[in-house]
């Protein structure tokens, strides 16, 4: 068996994944997914509704075991079956929700606090401590206290961008953080997530801002029907008559926020 | 009609004795249901599925048969196959009974309202699914369960009634023995009534109580 160690060089990606597939209820959801991460990377998955990104990234952590191919974390494949080798592996992958699922018990702190307290094993005090310094990093100290039903959305998603820092995540899976907001609160969520992103944090997100993914991307996976059916560089796929599924879909949504605004 | 001698003299001393019994009966049963109700709404929301259907056939079969027959059963029934049971232990046993399968609904209830997607973040942070259960399940679908699970309590300090017919001799039953030796059934059973009411209103403001105290933003109704 490797150990991180040995196999961990500056040239293997943090997270590799291998012909990913998977069948839900007898319909293929994912098929023969790749890919390699490096450390420091923004990879954006882009595509229509249906086309798996969600899936795809609840593969990545074991939400949604995946059917086919491995997932390796600096090298290493990942004993799903072994549960505390699982417990083990999701600690290092971070993961926000469309849907923020915070906590509705407890106020923001405890809901950094408590993976670090139950999980980690950290004093209640010593826990504390790192969760506030957490919530100060996504701007939100000064609201330890509330409870989420008295948080706004984007408030929520930042609290859930502390929760998932707490745990020193390796690489972290985004699923369309910004979706569930409302577009004034868009703004505060994609800071918090660009200033990660140049502060070097490994990072897969599946998100359709389109003007923060041509910034910020290293590149872009556009997936449909279960597939990656392009990738590169928004440079490369975002570029005036490229002719790419991308540049297409992108051009359609842009349209789309035309017509809202 | 109202003789205050009568009621001095005779219906609160037997009346105040019962009362006493019937919180002998009820508190045990009160605690012991819920416990065990909690338990089994756990069991038949994340159990194996073989426990599922274990503790569905437990709640099905004791919500399905009138408390007054599953009484029967313990304390006339179970001498057939050489168990004896006081009448004390047969009605808190059958109360327990059938308060831990009502409670188990509530419980299941609250259970199923917690959203799915608290449950992947927290499998997302590391935790395991017994710790997952604890630290983040358990604690919401209590509160939410708590009106519920009050309202079981407030029927079983009026159903504890029914321990009086395997001679458990609780308040009905005091009231039913003194109203049959003096014929006047009205004032006995008007104070009865009084009585019960008086315990219902105790355990509904202790609910209350209980109910603030662990009172989070968001769940139910604000704090006034």
């Amino acid at each position: 068996m490797a150990t991180p160690e040995s196999v961990t060089t500056s040239g293997t990606p943090i997270l590799r994944l291998e012909n990913i597939g998977k069948t839900l209820g007898g319909k293929r959801i994912l098929s023969d997914i790749s890919m390699d991460v490096d450390k420091g990377e923004l990879k954006v998955l882009i595509g229509p509704s249906g086309a798996g990104k969600s899936t795809l990234l609840q593969c990545i952590n074991y939400l949604i075991p995946p059917d086919e191919g491995h997932i390796r974390l600096e090298g290493r494949v990942v004993d799903a079956s072994r549960k505390s080798e699982l417990y083990a592996f999701r600690q290092q992958v971070g993961m926000i929700f469309q849907d923020f699922n915070l906590f509705d018990h407890l106020d923001a702190l405890s809901n950094v606090s408590i993976a670090l307290r139950k999980v980690r094993g950290m004093s209640r005090k010593a826990a504390a401590e790192r969760a506030m310094a957490e919530l100060e990093r996504v701007g939100l100290a000064n609201r330890a206290t509330l409870y989420p039903a008295q948080l706004s959305g984007g408030q929520k998603q930042r609290v859930a961008i502390a929760r998932a820092l707490a745990m020193d995540p390796k690489v972290m899976l985004l699923d369309e953080p910004t979706s569930a907001l409302d577009p004034e609160l868009v703004g505060e969520v994609l800071a918090v997530i660009r200033d990660l992103a140049r502060g070097g944090m490994t990072m897969v997100m599946a998100s359709h801002q389109m003007d923060f993914t041509r910034a910020l991307a290293h590149e872009i996976l556009f997936m449909e029907r279960g597939s990656i059916i392009e990738r590169g560089s928004p440079a490369e796929l975002l570029a005036p008559g490229s002719g790419t599924r991308t540049a297409d879909f992108c051009s359609r949504l842009t349209d789309l926020c035309e017509e809202c605004s | 009609m109202f003789d205050v001698d009568f009621l001095v003299d005779r219906v609160f001393p037997s009346l105040n004795a019962g009362l006493w019994m019937s919180v002998k009966l009820i508190v045990p049963s009160a605690v012991f249901g819920l416990l065990f109700g909690v338990i089994i709404g756990i069991v038949r929301v994340f159990g194996k599925p073989w426990m599922q259907r274990v503790a569905n056939a437990y709640t099905a079969l004791f919500r399905g048969v009138p408390l007054l027959v599953q009484l029967f059963i313990l304390y006339f029934g179970l001498p057939n196959i050489g168990i004896y049971l006081e009448p004390y232990a047969a009605s808190v046993l059958g109360f327990i009974l059938c308060s831990a399968a009502y409670n188990s609904e509530y419980v299941r209830g609250a259970l199923l309202s917690i959203r799915q997607g608290q449950l992947s973040a927290a499998q997302a942070l590391g935790f395991s699914t017994m710790q997952t259960l604890i630290s983040i399940v358990v604690p919401q679908a209590v509160r939410r369960a708590l009106p519920g699970c009050g309202n079981e309590i407030v029927y079983l300090i009026k159903y504890s009634s029914l321990a009086y017919v395997i001679t458990c001799i609780e308040l009905t039953g005091e009231a039913k023995v003194l109203a049959s030796r003096t014929f006047r059934f009205t004032e006995v059973f008007l104070v009865v009534g009084a009585y019960y009411l008086f315990l219902v209103t105790v355990a509904s403001w202790l609910l209350h109580k209980v109910e603030e105290r662990f009172h989070i933003p968001g769940f139910g109704r604000p704090r006034q």
